[in-house]
């Protein structure tokens, strides 16, 4: 087990807070009498905050917080990769966000393509790929991905009279259909979910009302400072505790019930759910947002003929076939249980897409050691 | 990148807002915030795109927040990069 670098422990304002409403955990966990409990976070920076500040050495032990799908550079399946890597090699400029250079495709990484002569950008925003497609003659394609909350800064360029050798490979994912995926495996015990501020900001949490009455499961949205995680975890465990299956929101100060109307008018003006995979999880039924027909002209898939046959003439790399990614998203494996981790997978040569993010749980845990909680308490 | 970082509105040009995060102007567009902002608003900033206006009561907590988790850390820390990433998301005003 790799143990949290004593230095991150709990350096955040307000510990004894913090150590207060472990208690309180422990005693709501009590009184449900029986261990563990298994809830499931849906945010990569939940996962990083836990992580940084050592929260899981705090938790209860009865408590099992799991790491869900909720890392989107992780989730960005193969064959969305193979696509980006099969258009640059045919010599198109592509453009996209840091996390997603080094995710591994069939064949090869974007990064790989980038060795191989490909002109690949780096950029922060969609609207720094606007102006590289604004200054220049080629043709510009923004690898997009990233859950609502990113989709709607893509949604908004093209709704801004992007130039038009500019247009966009879609990998966004929405997350409250992968939600019901999770709820519904059957080898899952996930109990409660935490969900994501953030993303939340644009949806509201009014979205989750339906999941909660289709699953009998609480929801509770939850910012990600280490007291916005314990105060939404305390929150969900009584609602277990009282067998009420409702949401809540601990995160008012950046969440409403119907979050922000305007971003949600611009995302579904430009895009439509569809069903997709999920690298490692599954089919997810409307988990993918795509180009509505109207903007054909700026889908890079329609636009292009994406020539993903050249592809095979490399082998793809063993090593991924050992990767246990999905697992771990799915809530059934932790990092350390890959006998990859820290041996042939590390951040500066990684072998699965969890090993690449910022917000990759196998990222997070070999940057700051994770604490198996996983299995430990059954 | 699901982080969104907080910062002070300076000056609003139709729908590009200047924004002061931590000393560091950045224009920042507003496409899809759903409430008018003004000089002297905080908005959260998620990839150049302002998703939120903070409401003033919030301003200090969040901003304490971030001050912290932009303080404390070394320079490999993976939530602060997001932070940095955050603010360079939003457009060099002069290039933009
Ligand atoms: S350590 Fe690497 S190979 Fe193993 S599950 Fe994580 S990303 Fe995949």
């Amino acid at each position: 087990m790799v143990e949290p670098r004593a230095d991150n422990k709990l350096k955040f304002q307000e510990p004894k807070k913090a150590r207060k409403m472990a208690q309180a955990l422990a005693r709501a966990l009590g009184e449900i009498g029986r261990a563990p409990v298994s809830v499931m976070h849906v945010c990569g920076s939940h996962e990083q905050a836990i992580a940084k500040y050592g929260l899981r050495a705090v938790f209860p032990r009865a408590l099992n917080v799991i790491m869900g799908p909720g890392c989107p550079v992780c989730v960005t399946d193969l064959p969305e990769v193979d696509e980006a890597v099969a258009l640059a090699m045919q010599g198109v400029r592509i453009s996209t966000y840091g996390d997603m250079l080094r995710v591994p495709g069939t064949a090869k990484s974007l990064a790989d393509a980038q060795a191989d002569g490909a002109r690949i950008d780096v950029v922060y925003s969609v609207g720094q790929a606007v102006e590289l497609a604004r200054k220049s003659r080629d043709e510009h394609v923004f690898f997009a991905s990233g859950f609502e909350t990113t989709a709607v800064a893509t949604a908004a360029v093209l709704l801004a009279n992007p130039p038009a050798n500019f247009s966009v490979l879609s990998a966004h994912k929405y997350i409250p259909p992968v939600m019901e995926i999770v709820a519904e495996m059957p080898d899952t015990r996930v109990e409660g979910f935490l969900a994501a501020g953030h993303a939340a900001t644009i949806t509201g949490w009014g979205i989750f009302e339906r999941f909660v009455e289709r699953h009998r499961l609480p929801v509770v949205v939850a910012g990600f400072e280490p007291l916005d995680i314990f105060a939404g975890l305390l929150k969900l465990v009584e609602l277990i505790r009282d067998g009420r299956p409702e949401v809540a929101n601990t995160y008012p100060r950046c969440v409403t019930r119907e979050g922000n109307r305007r971003a949600q008018e611009v995302l579904w003006k430009v895009f439509q759910s569809t069903g997709g995979r999920w690298r490692g999880i599954a089919h997810v039924p409307n988990g993918n947002l795509r180009l509505r027909d109207h903007f054909a002209a700026f889908d890079a898939r329609r636009r292009f003929k994406i020539d993903l046959a050249k592809l095979w003439d490399y082998a793809p790399p063993s090593l991924a076939q050992v990767c246990i990614c999905g697992e771990i998203m799915a809530g059934t494996a932790a990092p350390t249980g890959c006998p990859l981790f820290g041996r042939e997978c590390v951040p500066e040569n990684p072998v699965g897409a969890c090993m690449v993010s910022t917000e990759g749980t196998c990222r997070i845990w070999h940057q700051y050691g994770g604490h198996l909680n996983l299995g430990d308490s059954r | 990148m699901c982080l969104g970082v907080p910062g002070r509105v300076v000056a609003v040009d139709g729908s590009v807002a200047t924004v002061d995060f931590w000393g560091v102007k950045r224009a920042v567009r507003l496409d899809v915030v759903d409430e008018p902002v003004e000089p002297g608003d905080y908005i959260l900033n998620h990839v150049g795109f302002a998703i939120r206006r903070i409401p003033p009561d919030d301003i200090e907590k969040t901003l304490a927040l971030y001050d912290e988790l932009l303080s404390v850390v070394a320079e490999d820390d993976l939530m602060a990069a997001d932070v940095r990433g955050e603010i360079d998301a939003a457009e060099d005003k002069k290039r933009g």
